[in-house]
C-alpha cells in the first residue's frame, strides 16, 4: 500500500506547550483523509509541518514519499494548500495571482494558460477573474484561494478549515471540487476540520485529535457504530430523574445529559423507543419530544473526550 | 488512542528510511506538474510582483517626494547665506542636493507588504512554494531599488532647476543615481529585518528611529568643518558622512576616487549589516514556523 503522508511521533513544542504530541499518521495515496478537533486542538500545527512551513520538534513525517524535514523542496513541488484563510495578494487581479503562482511552481506560460482555463470552471467567477482581488466577496477568495493550490496539479492537496466562513452554497461548491479532484484525479486530500458533517460527508478515514493526540481513527461509519448504533434524543421537564428511569433500562448502552436534552445510546434504536416512552411515561415525566438518530461524530468526540466539539455556525 | 479502530499505523505498514522510499508518481504522462524554477527565474518573479504593486500604491511615494524637497527647500531658505558667508566658495544648493536625495531614499522599502503578506497568510504561500528562500527578500529589494530611482530622479531635477549642476558630466550623474539606489538598498534590510522579525507594520515603522540619528548626526546641513565638540566626533564615525561626501564630489570638485570608494566602503558595511539581519530574520521565521 502507497501512502501519501506518513508520519511517526510527530511532535511540536512552544515552549513549554505541545501543540501536537506524538502523533502517528498514514494516509493512503488517492484517500480524503479528515482531521477533526476542535480549536486548538493541534490540527493546524500538523498541517503546517506536513507542509513544511512549521518545524519538527521530534519525530518524522514524509509526503508524496519525501521527508518534510530533509526534503522540504521536494516535498513543495508535490503539495498544495489551501490554510485556514484565503492567502492572497489582494492588491494582485485573481488572473494575475494564478499567474504568478505558477511561475514560483516553474509552470511555462503556456502551462499557466491551460491551467488556467481548466480551473475557470473552478474559480467560477467569470470576468471578476481580471478584477482586483480586493473586489472579491469571501466566497470569491476562497475559489481562488483552492485554484492557486491546485495551479501545478499537486499529489497531495492540504485544505485546513476549507469551508470556514462560507455560505452553504459555496460551501457545497467546495465539496463537490474536493469530491471531484479525488474521484477524478486520484488527488489525496488532508483535510482540516471543525465541522462534522463536512468530515462525513466528504473523508475516507477520519482522525479525530484532541489537545495535540489522535484518540481515535477510522471510517465515518466505523466511529459511529463503535459508540453504539443509535441514539435516542428526549425532551423532558424532570431531566435528573428522567435520565435516571432511562438509564436503569435493559439495553440502554449509556445516558447523556445536555441542557434539558437527554441522550440515551442504544444498539436497538427501533426496539428501545417504546420501552423508554413507556418507562418515563410511568415516572410520571411529561415528555416534550422524542427522537430517534443515527450517531454523529460529535457523539464520538463526546463520548472519547467527555466534551463537543464547540463550533460556531456548524457547516449547513 | 483509543481502541476504537484498529488504523493503519506507520508501524504497522513499515517506516522505511526516506532514502527507500518510492516517491509518489501516479499521474499520467503529460500532466502539467511543478518543477523548480531556478534562482533567477525566482528572483524575477518575486519582483516583478513587486515591482508591479509600485504603481498601484502611489500614496506611498508621494510622502517620500514631499519629505525630501521640503527639508531642501527649507535648508537653503534659512541656512544657504549663513553657510555661504562662513565657508567661501561653498554652492550650498549643491551641498544640500545629496542631504535631499538621501531624505527621499532612506528608509524606502516593501517591508510593509512583507508584513501584510504575513498578515494575510501570502507570505505562507510563498514560503510553501518551491521558490527559494534568498530571492523572497532579495526580489523585493530589486523592486525597491527601482523605486528609489524613480524618487531620486524628481529630487535630482528638482536640483538642476536652481542651478545645481554635476561637475562630473553625465556619468557623474549617472553614478549619482546608482550610489544613491544602493545606499537605499543598504537600508533597507533594517525595514526588513524588522517585517519579518515581527510581522508588526508598527515595528517596521520604529525603524525611521534607525534614519534619525544616520542623518542628522552627520553633515547633512553643514560641512564636517564648521562642525565642533561631540557632534564632529559623531559625524566622523556616521558612515553617511562618507556616503554624503562621496554624493557630493560628484556636483562639485571633479572626479575624486578617494571619496567614492568611501562612500561605497559606507554602503557596504551598512548593507552587510542590515541585509544580514533581514536574512537572519527570513531564516528565523523559516525555522521557527
Amino acid at each position: 500500500m502507497e501512502l501519501a503522508i506518513e508520519a511517526s511521533g510527530l511532535e511540536r513544542r512552544f515552549g513549554s506547550f505541545v501543540a501536537v504530541d506524538h502523533v502517528d499518521l498514514a494516509v493512503r495515496r488517492g484517500e480524503i483523509y479528515g482531521f477533526l478537533g476542535p480549536n486548538g486542538a493541534g490540527k493546524s500545527t500538523t498541517t503546517r509541518m506536513l507542509c513544511t512551513l512549521t518545524s519538527l520538534s521530534g519525530g518524522r513525517a514524509t509526503v508524496a514519499g519525501y521527508d518534510v524535514a530533509r526534503q522540504p523542496g521536494q516535498v513543495r513541488l508535490r503539495i498544495g494548500a489551501a490554510l485556514q484563510s484565503a492567502a492572497l495578494d489582494i492588491q494582485q487581479s485573481g488572473a494575475e495571482l494564478l499567474r504568478q503562482q505558477g511561475r514560483y511552481y516553474g509552470l511555462s506560460q503556456s502551462d499557466i494558460d491551460t491551467r488556467l482555463d481548466e480551473l475557470r470552471g473552478l474559480i467560477d467567477i467569470g470576468d471578476a477573474l481580471d478584477q482586483r482581488i480586493k473586489t472579491y466577496s469571501g466566497g470569491m477568495k476562497r475559489r481562488v484561494d483552492l485554484a492557486a493550490a491546485l495551479i501545478h496539479n499537486p499529489e497531495v492537496l492540504f485544505l485546513d478549515e476549507p469551508t470556514t466562513g462560507l455560505d452553504p452554497a459555496s460551501r457545497a461548491k467546495v465539496w463537490e471540487e474536493v469530491q471531484r479532484l479525488n474521484q477524478d484525479l486520484g488527488m489525496t486530500i488532508f483535510l482540516t476540520t471543525q465541522y462534522l458533517e463536512e468530515a462525513d460527508a466528504l473523508a475516507d478515514r477520519v482522525g479525530i485529535i484532541d489537545h495535540g493526540r489522535i484518540i481515535a481513527e477510522g471510517t465515518p461509519a466505523e466511529l459511529k457504530r463503535s459508540i453504539g448504533a443509535d441514539v435516542v434524543t428526549v425532551r423532558v421537564n424532570n431531566v435528573a430523574t428522567a435520565a435516571s428511569t432511562i438509564a436503569a433500562l435493559p439495553g440502554v448502552d449509556s445516558v447523556e445529559v445536555r441542557g434539558d436534552e437527554i441522550l440515551a445510546a442504544t444498539a436497538d434504536g427501533p426496539g428501545n423507543v417504546s420501552p423508554i416512552a413507556v418507562a418515563l411515561a410511568g415516572a410520571d415525566i411529561r415528555v416534550r419530544s422524542l427522537t430517534l438518530r443515527e450517531p454523529t461524530l460529535d457523539d464520538v468526540f463526546l463520548t472519547l473526550t467527555g466534551e463537543h466539539l464547540d463550533v460556531e455556525g456548524e457547516a449547513a | 488512542m483509543s481502541a476504537l479502530q484498529t488504523p493503519v499505523r506507520p508501524n504497522e505498514t513499515g517506516f522505511v528510511p526516506n532514502a527507500r522510499r518510492t516517491p509518489l508518481s501516479h499521474r499520467p504522462a503529460g500532466t502539467i506538474e511543478a518543477r523548480p524554477a531556478g534562482f533567477w527565474a525566482d528572483l524575477w518573479s518575486v519582483a516583478l510582483r513587486s515591482m508591479r504593486a509600485l504603481p498601484r500604491e502611489p500614496e506611498l511615494l508621494i510622502p517620500s517626494l514631499i519629505f525630501p524637497v521640503f527639508f531642501f527647500a527649507v535648508n537653503i531658505g534659512t541656512l544657504q547665506d549663513f553657510a555661504q558667508r562662513g565657508i567661501p566658495g561653498l554652492d550650498y544648493r549643491a551641498f544640500q542636493l545629496p542631504t535631499a536625495i538621501i531624505f527621499a531614499v532612506t528608509g524606502v522599502s516593501r517591508a510593509h507588504a512583507v508584513v501584510t503578506d504575513i498578515q494575510s497568510g501570502y507570505f505562507d504561500r510563498m514560503l510553501m512554494s518551491p521558490v527559494r528562500r534568498l530571492p523572497l527578500v532579495v526580489g523585493m529589494m530589486a523592486a525597491d531599488f527601482v523605486q528609489i530611482i524613480i524618487l531620486s530622479v524628481p529630487v535630482i531635477l528638482l536640483g538642476m532647476l536652481v542651478g545645481v549642476r554635476f561637475e562630473t558630466g553625465l556619468l557623474g550623474l549617472l553614478l549619482f543615481l546608482l550610489i544613491s539606489g544602493f545606499w537605499g538598498l543598504a537600508f533597507t534590510g533594517f525595514s526588513y529585518a524588522m517585517a519579518l522579525k515581527t510581522g508588526s507594520a508598527g515595528m517596521v515603522n520604529t525603524t525611521f528611529m534607525l534614519f534619525l540619528p544616520f542623518v542628522f548626526l552627520t553633515t547633512a546641513t553643514l560641512p564636517l568643518e564648521a562642525l565642533t565638540g561631540w557632534m564632529a566626533t559623531i559625524a566622523r564615525f556616521n558612515p553617511m558622512t562618507y556616503l554624503l561626501a562621496g554624493l557630493r564630489s560628484l556636483l562639485y570638485g571633479g572626479w575624486q576616487p578617494a571619496l567614492l570608494l568611501q562612500a561605497a566602503g559606507a554602503i557596504l558595511l551598512v548593507g552587510v549589516f542590515s541585509i544580514g539581519l533581514a536574512l537572519a530574520a527570513l531564516r528565523g521565521r523559516v525555522t521557527r514556523g
